[in-house]
């Protein structure tokens, strides 16, 4: 957000009403009225005394009406801008008095003279991002929601875990103020339901969210009790299993598989009571403190209205109507959708959809791209060499985050007292584009030349609080964080004292680094405007086409004599759409288009360079070409696991179920006359081996049981499975193949079925035994067929690319992005991509999303000439270095190189490969070799100071 | 994360160090550094039982940063045990100056450890059963008994200044005909004098198990020119 609010090309308009779109893609004119918020935005700080002044105090929309605001406040603690704005239940407004703020604001802010205002803007294409809404249960239903007092939904509990929440952080009941430690999470609450008032699809997300409640609910409290009631688990994200498990292991929490009702509330305690059935147990009635409804996601309430103004199509469930195979398209042209209005989304997804609806907006306006960009303007870096060593330091309270656990004022007068130190102060946020002015004017006033900003981790807003240091004249690397929220404040809750001295004493070991820390340059580099493209798989071809379309050369290197990958076996969606004909038009376009550049057949024998410039080397049809780029995308892909299980590979009765859907395809005689087919789910799946939901296989199965079902309607289909795990509208074809008598038989993984091959009155049939949980028996089929859900693995090429082009893998094999959630399509190595299966089993659409996601992170490089690398690199002295080689063995970056000098062998840096990892440094027996920024002399500095006084800081450092 | 850092840490009396990283295998960084941070760290356990520490006073272990809880249990736990273990040095039966030079020793040879244990300390191992035998207490005792040290004869030097311009660290006084002396306390014994010598003079000795003798003081240095007929 703080990126968005500060970026020179994003003009952000909040309180603000869309009334009207007209014209056309290219060329739209949107009417939006500017509600008003009483309040001048440029004049307000956020200093909130208005708030405290404020006598009207009213439920806080933010906080899911859990606590009280006021009628003027700040939206949320991280709110951009960081202003405050009067709503509706002003006493001023509404009767006329008051005028309290007026009064107070210093710097006269508050002006009730603002009216609504209407504004037209010209744009050329419109994003939809609304998003969704957690679904709310009506008071009096089967929830007892808002009848019973400690029954929250998951959003309310949501707010209860956060700091900012209505009783910062702590989990407090509304009845009486005290922690539950017996709690219970009901799973699916207005979601797949098929009844009036719920939704008939799965939400996606909860099972997630539920199993991260009870992690921090641990957290909180490590003796909780916590149980979740749920259907199926759907742990089928990247790395969700392990989470699952991880959640399922702590100590005194349940996963029951159950469908439980409220019966009663004690009148005495307000505990809840739960009933539920356990097959062979019976009915069973428990108690909890707390009861949290895992309730689902739903489109925006006024979706319909958007649906009107903006003149596009909804869909059955009233998100937005998307394309088939790309979900970003809204039914008119030029409008766009990312995140959840195209359905209930995951983080990542939401990511990848976002920045696929800019690249597609990229394409259709690159013709007049950069027009009406601007650039940021930094002043004249001030040479501080011949300067006093001068810090100013700043601590932040993080609104309560810290300043509630640390004695933040009784810090900073510490500060105070630090050597080099010449100012401190404290801010409520140090984050806000007011705090970051005040620490640039700041520096100018006291002079200061390095700054400490203690606060959170330096992970997210480092590169923000470097941009404040450019904004004062200050070199960059000029800054150290000391994190006292992560590491303090949150940690320590509730040992104030200690945790105050522990601030104290990270904040002296940063300043004593800070006046160790260099001025260091960062370098420019050209960036080549081509693009290496590895797979041709719908992955890479979306990819190829939507760069190309931008203007860029593209390299598409395919490994098969034919375009296509795993798709090319796929004949149709779950939701009824012709995949064949989708995948021919789009080789079509990537053959027709005179910037693609097909490689068949192709080995990558060589990859070298980096971001910017890349050589690659491709042996294929074309013979061996070198490829120079600036960008690498790498959509390698998946297979299907060859089972080992289940007769595969020596009954040909037995399949998986790409074989089968192959078999439909053909209209082949065993299918259409077989009268009992098996399907087995999790087949190499969700195992010790590997230990991940493959994601596609349940809706492969309902796909293909439904077709069959089409096609030869007397088949009798039994589908064992482990959780079924059709998400999203996916869940409605679940609940049509149950209508459609397609029987589903739950096993557990320590009983799997059991398949061989038995003569039955001369007739050799499949025999699957599997117990019916239900019926607590063995159940055995005699099945003409069995079709396999096998894995879906990472491709066999995926380790030797991850290799060539240095890059990581995770446990399973895939490719690892450089964050889950918030760059799923980027690499740690920066200039390399990933779409496809090879970063996680997914179904097309979601492939198109992240692959026009890809594209666009690939176009924000490309968009600019040069590329800018950190100055925190390593660096070698060559009269240390002894020629030794241990720093050249280790660098797998292939930064370093051993070179021959007069004075024998010397390692020689390309500082543009060095990462600043600082192995080479651990490894050099000399000393020869120091990272920039993390020297030996700052560290050795920093952890002398963790132990040492002030007095003695102050020698070493006058010494030095 | 270097060997010295830690050393250093203990040095300035810390009872206790603690290092914590991603999980092995899920390192940021395709060096995957973790990996040999694993290996520093059990040898450095060893060099703390050689010098009479308790090896439990250094821990590394892994939490990603989803696993909060995971980095607090751990925390705890090496609170508690730092507690138990009292504090650095006294505990152990050392007094503060003993610690001190023993420590100050040890980091004065950490960059000739690291040249002959770089092999080792480089390897990755993936399997948590063979960290307790990586580094055997013998193989440590070893290691400290064959801690060698470099000799000029001043005999045999002809003050070529080879040695000194190619010496990493410094570490050799040198003048035009004078007798090349080495700092043995700036010496971190690399053997790169040894290694660039010429053969003709064949001067630098590496001596295992006895000190070097003591330098020519000065004004007595001037060198003894080889007759040419004798070479």
């Amino acid at each position: 957000m703080v990126e968005v609010g500060r970026h020179p090309n994003i003009e952000v308009l909040t309180y603000t009403e869309v009334d009207k779109v007209e014209g056309e893609a290219g060329n739209f004119s949107v009417t939006l009225t500017r509600k008003p918020r009483y309040v001048l935005a440029d004049k307000c700080t956020g200093c909130t005394t208005c708030v405290e002044y404020c006598p009207v105090s009213y439920p806080d929309q933010y906080n899911e009406e859990l606590s009280n605001n006021k009628a003027i406040h700040i939206y949320f603690a991280q709110a951009i801008p960081l202003v405050t704005y009067i709503d509706e239940s002003c006493l001023y407004l509404k009767e006329g008095k008051c005028r309290v703020c007026e009064a107070v604001c210093k710097n006269k802010a508050i002006d009730f003279n603002q009216t609504p205002q209407k504004m037209e803007i010209k744009v050329g294409a419109i994003i939809l991002s609304q998003g969704v809404e957690p679904y709310k249960p009506q008071p009096g239903e089967e929830y007892r929601y808002g009848k019973f007092a400690n029954v929250v939904t998951s959003m309310d509990y949501e707010r209860l875990l956060c700091s900012t929440g209505p009783y910062s952080g702590e989990i407090l009941r509304a009845s009486d103020r005290k922690h539950p430690h017996n709690i219970a999470w009901i799973q699916c609450v207005g979601s797949r339901q098929a009844t009036e008032g719920g939704n008939s699809y799965c939400s996606a997300v909860c099972c997630a969210y539920t199993q991260k409640q009870v992690i921090l609910t641990k957290d909180h409290d490590a003796e909780a009790k916590c149980t979740v009631f749920h259907n199926d688990i759907r742990a089928f994200g990247k790395d969700f299993e392990r989470f699952y498990q991880r959640a399922e292991n702590l100590s005194d929490v349940r996963f029951i598989r159950s469908y439980p009702s409220l019966v009663r509330e004690d009148p005495a305690t307000r505990n809840v009571s739960v009933r539920y059935f356990i097959p062979g147990e019976g009915v069973k009635e428990e108690e909890f403190d707390m009861v949290v409804l895992s309730v689902g996601l739903q489109p925006p309430v006024d979706v319909k209205a958007i649906a009107d103004t903006f003149n596009i199509d909804l869909e059955s469930h009233n998100f937005c109507k998307i394309g088939a195979f790309n979900p970003m398209l809204s039914t008119r042209p030029g409008i766009l959708v990312s995140g959840g209005l195209q359905g209930p989304l995951d983080i990542p997804e939401s990511v990848f959809s976002a920045s696929g609806a800019g690249s597609q907006v990229g394409e259709m306006l690159d013709y007049r791209r950069g027009e009406l960009s601007r650039e940021r303007v930094y002043p004249a870096e001030r040479d501080v060499s011949q300067e006093e060593t001068k810090v100013g330091v700043f601590v932040c309270h993080c609104g309560a985050n810290i300043g509630r656990v640390v004695d933040v004022p009784d810090t900073v007068k510490y500060c105070k007292n630090l050597p080099h130190v010449v100012y401190a102060q404290e801010q409520l946020f140090s984050c806000t584009t007011n705090s970051a002015k005040e620490i640039t004017e700041m520096a100018k006033e006291k002079g200061f030349n390095r700054v400490v900003i203690a606060a959170c981790t330096p992970k997210t807003l480092e590169p923000l609080f470097r941009d404040t240091l450019r904004e004062a004249g200050l070199n960059q690397y000029f800054l150290d964080m000391a994190n006292i929220r992560e590491h303090c404040s949150w940690v320590h809750s509730k040992e104030k004292e200690d945790a105050t001295q522990k601030a104290k004493d990270l904040i002296r070991m940063s300043v004593v680094r800070a006046c160790h820390l260099e001025a260091l340059q960062e370098f420019d580099l050209p960036v080549n405007k081509a693009v290496l493209v590895v797979g041709g798989g719908i992955a890479g071809m979306n990819a190829s086409l939507s760069i190309a379309k931008q203007g860029h050369e593209i390299y598409l290197v395919e490994k098969e004599g034919q375009l296509g990958g795993i798709a090319s076996k796929i004949h149709h969606t779950l939701e009824g759409d012709d995949v064949q004909a989708y995948l021919n038009g789009l080789v079509k376009e990537i053959y027709e288009h005179p910037l693609i550049h097909v490689h068949h057949n192709a080995v990558i024998t060589q990859a070298a360079g980096y971001i910017g410039n890349f050589v690659t080397t491709v042996k294929s049809d074309r013979g061996v070409s070198e490829i120079k780029h600036g960008a690498t995308v790498l959509a390698t892909g998946a297979e299907v696991y060859k089972p080992r299980e289940y007769l595969y590979g020596q009954d040909e009765r037995v399949m998986t179920h790409l074989e089968l859907e192959e078999l439909m395809s053909k209209g082949d005689e065993r299918i259409v006359n077989a009268e009992k087919l098996v399907m087995i789910q999790c087949v190499g799946s969700r195992n010790e081996e590997r230990n991940y939901c493959s994601r596609v296989c349940c809706s492969e199965a309902v796909k293909n049981a439904l077709k069959l079902k089409e096609i030869n309607p007397a088949i009798d289909i039994y589908i064992l499975y482990r959780d079924l795990r059709t998400y999203g509208f996916r869940e409605d074809y679940y609940r049509e193949a149950r209508a459609r008598q397609i029987r589903f038989i739950r096993y557990e993984p320590d009983d799997q079925p059991l398949v061989e091959v038995v003569n039955d009155k001369g007739r050799s049939v499949l025999r699957v035994t599997v117990t019916d949980q239900t019926l607590n028996r063995k159940l055995a089929i005699d099945a003409d067929l069995l079709s396999l859900a096998a894995a879906v693995i990472p491709s066999s090429q995926t380790e030797e690319i991850s290799k060539l082009f240095k890059v990581t893998l995770n446990t399973d094999g895939f490719f690892k992005e450089a964050h889950v959630k918030l760059k799923p399509v980027e690499f740690a190595t920066d200039g390399v991509y990933l779409t496809g299966m090879g970063h996680y089993p997914k179904f097309i659409q979601e492939t198109v999303n992240q692959s026009y996601g890809c594209a666009g992170r690939v176009l924000t490089l490309l968009s600019k000439d040069t590329v800018t690398a950190s100055g925190s690199v390593c660096e070698i002295s060559e009269k240390k270095c002894m020629g030794c080689g241990a720093c050249v063995d280790v660098c797998t970056y292939g930064a370093l190189e051993l070179r021959d000098s007069k004075q024998g062998k010397k390692a020689a840096i390309n500082p543009v490969l060095c990462k600043g990892c600082g192995l080479c440094n651990s490894k050099c027996p000399t000393g020869a070799i120091s990272l920039k920024h993390y020297t030996d002399d700052e560290l050795m500095n920093q952890i002398d100071a963790a132990t040492r006084e002030e007095d003695e800081i102050m020698m070493k450092i006058d010494a030095a | 994360m270097d060997l010295a850092h830690v050393l250093h840490a203990f040095s300035n009396g810390n009872d206790g160090v603690y290092i914590g990283g991603c999980h092995l295998g899920e390192c940021n960084f395709i060096t995957h550094g973790n990996y040999h941070a694993v290996n520093m760290v059990l040898l450095c356990k060893r060099i703390m039982e050689h010098i009479g520490l308790n090896p439990e006073r250094l821990r590394i272990s892994w939490t990603s940063s989803a696993e909060g809880t995971l980095f607090h249990e751990y925390m705890n736990e090496f609170n508690k045990k730092i507690k138990e273990l009292g504090p650095l040095g006294k505990s152990e039966g050392l007094d503060g100056e003993q610690l001190k030079s023993k420590l100050a020793e040890v980091i004065r040879l950490v960059p000739w450890i690291k040249l002959v244990k770089n092999e080792k300390l480089g390897a990755p191992l993936k399997n948590p059963e063979e960290y307790d035998r990586y580094f055997t207490k013998e193989e440590i005792d070893a290691l400290f008994s064959e801690v060698p040290s470099y000799y000029i004869d001043p005999e045999k030097c002809q003050a070529c200044m080879i040695c000194a311009k190619r010496c990493p660290v410094e570490a050799i006084i040198s003048a035009k005909q004078e007798v090349h002396i080495i700092d043995q306390d700036k010496c971190i014994k690399c053997g790169t004098c040894l290694e660039v010598c010429p053969s003709k003079f064949g001067a630098v000795t590496r001596m295992v198990g006895k000190p070097a003798p003591p330098p020519l003081p000065e004004g007595k240095r001037a060198i003894i020119r080889k007759n040419k007929e004798a070479v």
